[in-house]
């Protein structure tokens, strides 16, 4: 853990996001943003991940990060997401979602549209209107946002009002949302429900229901496999990691058991799908590893992308199409690791892209791993 | 009860005016309300409570500005930003000393301990440079003059942070004490840095003006080789005096060092130094060095001449300097016990009686005299935060230091402090999370504070309440997760989230609240005619079983669902089953009644004769058993729903008997 690097913010960090990448860009991400919450005054800031002048001779970096700029925020950051770019989209606990916009040239913030009660109760003018937006997930130029409120929302970019509106879409809280398809996404709830819904019906009922049997555990957060659309994994109040295949059934393929506490983020890493990585309320960060389970078959690691070229070869395509869905725990062919030992805080969020990992917790600290597969 | 021994701080309420009018105040967990009462000076003390009531209530019967309430906190440094970055740090420390319990013995555990005092150090180094580039930064000179002082007050605990590892911490034996205390001098005294790196950056230091002090600060705090170095660049650009230089080298080179390693005995060293002392004494006076003052002013320093040595004051800046270049001059084997008699007449001499002590030099002498309660409790007075007497007091507990002191209030001093510290955090609106972990390691009372204290944090959200919960379910703090669920419950009720309101009685296992939501439920059912919140109704699984009520709610959309799916029988036998087995409340038997109406009316015959008797006889109590008759006579629909059912009944049953007479006949 030598490659990790460590500042304390003085803010207790609720979400931390990677720039994406311009299409075809070599370099690893330097630039990220934070968002913090629980504070009087909360913040977006944008950070350099540390600069890559000082790189080493054998590629360490050195220097922690360092602030290039922030903005004051209303109401505690709940999600956040870039929507390209510049733009980031910010979900608030008062239940406004926000577009910041980050002008690079002069390295300053500025709000560039804002939803005032994109989430609301009851009604939209009364003084308590407000509910927390809770999830917000971006495919530029649409961003669909939950709450709170069991509302879901899809709004374009450009446009001033609400797409569409699902009132009552959810009867308990909506924990997270992502996209399964341009026009589908998917929804985890605080009754241990997935759902999916689909834009193109008319109607405001999910298009499917899965469920935890039993239970009834809330789920926290939702990510889809990048390349295989039908696998997705959810994190619950309990710590477990499930995984669902949306093609059959209406439970989870498996049931892994991880933290001790509230998953709060899960991501497949978006060019290594074979590495997950969840974080935590009891303060751990885990790195899921199913690229290991078979010998034969040659890592992609450090390869910028998946490789076509090893999925032609029939055999080994069906390994990689059933790494996370056959996984069998008892066999013990996945590898965890615990990328934080002595953490006491929470871990509120974390963000993979290409080999940078950065995560922030309650302990008001950010790190940034520029080298997670070293 | 002991006297105070210092006169209590006077704290100015900015706004209020004590001279105008007499102020009241209340304690809160971690600050006091004050605020002004309607009477004036005069008035005698006893009445001013009664005043408390009406002005905080904010009535404004009296006059304008008696409806002010203040809000004086007491531990004001946790509000600094920069600050914050000390508790975070220091947090992660603390827990790791709580966890690396006494499995090392010895030499390795004092070692740990050592380590864990370094890196509490480091951090207050660490936060005093943030602070320091925050006070260069800011344009705003109120901002900057703050900053100012919390890093000299900074400066000021990792001084006598330092001081106590080397005393207590690591408890240095006669010999490496020197050797340490040296180390904390040349770390702390850095207001001659600044002249020493002038005059090695020009050009000739020795024709420099101040040439000569900097060679006393490197001999006054025994950096010898380096004193060596700038002599050497002087004698050779005096080549008549060669040979006097030569000699003061040697003198210097020769002196004798305790060392760290065991290499050598302390009467050794002893002997060596006596030798070394009388070769120095026989120089000066012999008249050796008589030519140049500067050089025989270091051989009187060498020497440990105290008139000498008290004429550089001004580049010792420091009383507790002055004491260490005294004890390596005159007393290197100094043993720890013996510390106390030259810390006390090096402050006197020092200080002269020109100026009294600080209470900075209070607490260093008090650590040099091995009183650590003094120390700490002198910390506490001067700090403006509990930060530094906690966290001190706690690695000291871990030290086995503070066993036998116990006080007349609380438990023992170490968790005393702990629990003033973390209700500290618990009165910040963002660091209350840090204090949770500290009442965990304060065994008496730290349980009693946290239930205290966590149920004032306020639930701004979903996500915060869950963390909240988070802390107390893992303490098995059943009462205070009841509280939480039933503030979460009640909010969402407030919204008409009724789904949500359900969720979070169910993780309570409230009962009561449980069947307060299902009514709600199964009133707007009544009302509109379809049910809300499907998705959760179907769904209630074991959960179901919290109350009679849920129970029933989910029991009767199982009946509604089975209706349109369009089992008859079974919706039947389930809607029966309701009413006779009493789950159904009696007020609600109206409604399953009239559900059961379009059953009775189908084409084919679903209930069974016993059924109908059942249906009928539970019309019959309905209307017969029912104190409020006039309800049923006085309204039409009532009484035309009573008799369409009976009808339906007689009729069922008519067809019913001829369908069992004839199945059975055949």
């Amino acid at each position: 853990m030598e490659d990790v690097s460590a500042k304390f913010v003085s803010q207790k960090i609720s979400r931390t996001r990677w720039r994406p990448l311009p299409a075809a860009a070599l370099q690893p991400p330097d630039l990220f943003a934070t968002g913090s919450w629980d504070n009087e005054d909360n913040r977006i800031s944008i950070w350099s991940a540390g600069d890559l002048g000082n790189a080493g001779l054998n590629g360490e970096y050195h220097g922690e990060p360092h602030l290039l700029c922030d903005i004051q925020h209303n109401g505690d950051v709940m999600d956040m997401q870039f929507l390209d770019q510049e733009r980031i989209v910010v979900a608030s606990s008062t239940g406004a979602v926000t577009i910041f916009r980050h002008h690079q040239n002069n390295q300053t913030l500025s709000a560039n549209h804002r939803w005032e009660k994109a989430h609301y109760h009851v009604d939209q003018d009364t003084s308590c209107g407000g509910a927390a937006c809770t999830g917000v997930v971006c495919n530029n130029p649409e961003i669909v946002t939950v709450g709170e409120d069991g509302r879901i929302n899809l709004f374009r970019a450009d446009q001033k009002d609400a797409v569409r509106t699902i009132d009552n879409a959810d009867s308990s809280t909506l924990h997270a949302v992502t996209f399964l398809r341009t026009t589908e996404i998917l929804t985890v709830n605080s009754i241990g429900q997935l759902k999916i819904w689909d834009f193109r019906q008319q109607r405001n009922e999910p298009s499917q229901i899965f469920s935890l049997a039993g239970d009834r555990v809330p789920l926290h957060c939702v990510d889809r496999h990048p390349n295989q659309q039908h696998i997705v994994a959810t994190g619950g109040q309990d710590g477990m990691l499930s995984i669902w295949d949306i093609r059959q059934g209406t439970m989870p393929v498996s049931l892994l058991n991880a933290h001790e506490a509230e998953m709060w983020e899960v991501h497949f890493h978006p060019s290594d799908p074979d590495h997950l990585f969840t974080c935590s309320e009891d303060g751990s960060l885990w790195h899921w590893d199913t690229s290991t389970n078979v010998s034969e078959k040659p890592s992609f690691l450090h390869q910028g992308g998946r490789s076509t070229a090893y999925l032609s070869h029939s055999t080994i395509n069906q390994s990689v199409v059933s790494a996370w869905l056959s996984n069998d725990p008892t066999k013990d062919r996945m590898e965890i690791t615990n990328l934080i030992p002595n953490q006491t805080l929470s871990v509120n969020s974390l963000d993979v892209l290409g080999p940078c990992l950065v995560y922030g917790t309650d302990a008001e600290a950010i790190y940034v791993n520029r080298q997670l597969f070293a | 009860m002991d006297e105070l021994d210092t006169e209590p701080p006077l704290v100015v309420v900015p706004g209020a005016d004590p001279s105008a009018r007499q102020l009241c105040f209340a304690w809160g967990p971690a600050e006091v309300l004050v605020c002004e009462t309607l009477f004036g000076r005069a008035g005698q003390g006893g009445r001013c409570c009664r005043a408390l009531t009406g002005s905080i209530a904010g009535t404004g019967e009296g006059a304008p500005s008696s409806s002010r309430v203040f809000v004086v906190r007491r531990d004001q440094d946790i509000y600094i930003q920069t600050l914050r970055k000390l508790f975070n740090e220091s947090h992660g420390i603390f827990m790791g000393l709580q966890r690396s319990e006494e499995e090392l013995a010895g030499k390795s555990r004092k070692a740990q301990l050592v380590q864990v005092s370094k890196n509490y150090r480091s951090v207050i180094r660490a936060c005093m440079e943030d602070m320091h580039q925050a006070a260069v930064s800011t344009r705003d000179p109120a901002l900057q003059g703050q900053y100012s002082t919390q890093v000299s007050i900074l400066s000021a605990m990792e001084l006598i942070w330092n001081l106590c590892e080397i005393l207590f911490v690591e408890a240095a034996a006669a010999g490496p004490l020197l050797l340490r205390l040296l180390d904390w001098v040349r770390l702390h005294v850095c207001d001659v840095d600044s002249m020493v790196r002038e005059v090695l950056s020009s050009e000739s230091p020795s024709k420099h003006k101040l040439f000569w002090n900097v060679v006393d600060v490197f001999v006054l705090q025994g950096r010898m080789d380096e004193a060596r170095h700038l002599l050497s660049k002087e004698a050779s650009a005096n080549p008549t005096s060669m040979n006097m230089y030569k000699i003061l080298d040697d003198l210097m080179k020769k002196m004798p060092v305790p060392s760290l390693g065991n290499t050598q005995t302390l009467t050794e060293l002893e002997l060596k130094w006596q030798h070394w002392h009388e070769e120095c004494q026989r120089y000066l006076q012999d008249g050796t060095f008589a030519s140049n003052p500067h050089m025989e002013s270091i051989c009187k320093i060498l020497l440990g001449d105290e008139e000498a040595i008290l004429e550089k004051k001004e580049l010792m800046t420091t009383w507790y300097h002055f004491l260490v270049t005294r004890l390596l001059y005159s007393h290197p084997t100094v043993k720890p016990l013996e510390l106390r008699f030259y810390a006390q007449s090096s402050m006197d001499l020092f200080l002269g009686g020109e100026s009294s002590p600080e209470p900075l030099d209070l607490i260093l002498m008090a650590a040099f005299e091995f009183e650590m309660h003094q120390v700490i409790k002198e910390c506490s007075i001067v700090l403006s935060n509990w930060w530094f007497v906690a966290h001190l007091t706690d690695l000291l507990d871990h030290c086995k230091l503070l066993q036998s002191h116990n006080l007349y209030f609380g438990s023992n001093m170490r968790e005393f402090l702990l629990l003033e510290y973390a209700s500290g955090l618990f009165s910040h609106h963002s660091l209350w999370q840090l204090g949770v972990d500290y009442f965990d390691h304060c065994p008496e009372y730290g349980r009693v504070y946290l239930e205290l204290h966590i149920e004032r944090i306020p639930l701004s959200t979903e996500q915060k309440a869950l963390k909240v919960l988070r802390i107390c379910e893992q303490r098995q703090m059943h009462e205070q997760v009841r509280s939480i669920c039933k503030i979460m419950a009640m909010k969402a009720l407030r919204n008409n989230r009724l789904g949500s309101a359900l969720s979070w009685s169910i993780r309570a296992k409230d009962a009561a609240f449980a069947t307060l939501i299902s009514d709600r439920f199964l009133k707007d059912y009544c009302e509109r005619g379809c049910f809300s919140d499907l998705d959760l109704i179907d769904n209630l699984g074991p959960s179901m079983l919290l109350s009679d009520r849920l129970t029933f709610l989910g029991k009767y959309r199982e009946f509604h669902r089975l209706y349109g799916e369009k089992r008859f029988p079974e919706a039947a036998r389930l809607l029966l089953t309701l009413m006779t087995a009493h789950i159904a409340p009696c007020s609600f038997w109206m409604t399953l009644l009239t559900d059961a109406l379009p059953l009775l009316e189908q084409k084919e015959v679903i209930f069974s004769a016993e059924q109908t008797y059942e249906l009928m006889r539970c019309l019959e109590d309905l209307t017969a058993g029912n104190p409020d008759k006039q309800k049923f006579q006085d309204d039409d629909v009532e009484t035309t729903k009573v008799e369409m059912l009976r009808l339906a009944l007689a009729r069922n049953l008519a067809r019913v008997i001829v369908k069992e007479g004839t199945v059975e006949g055949s």
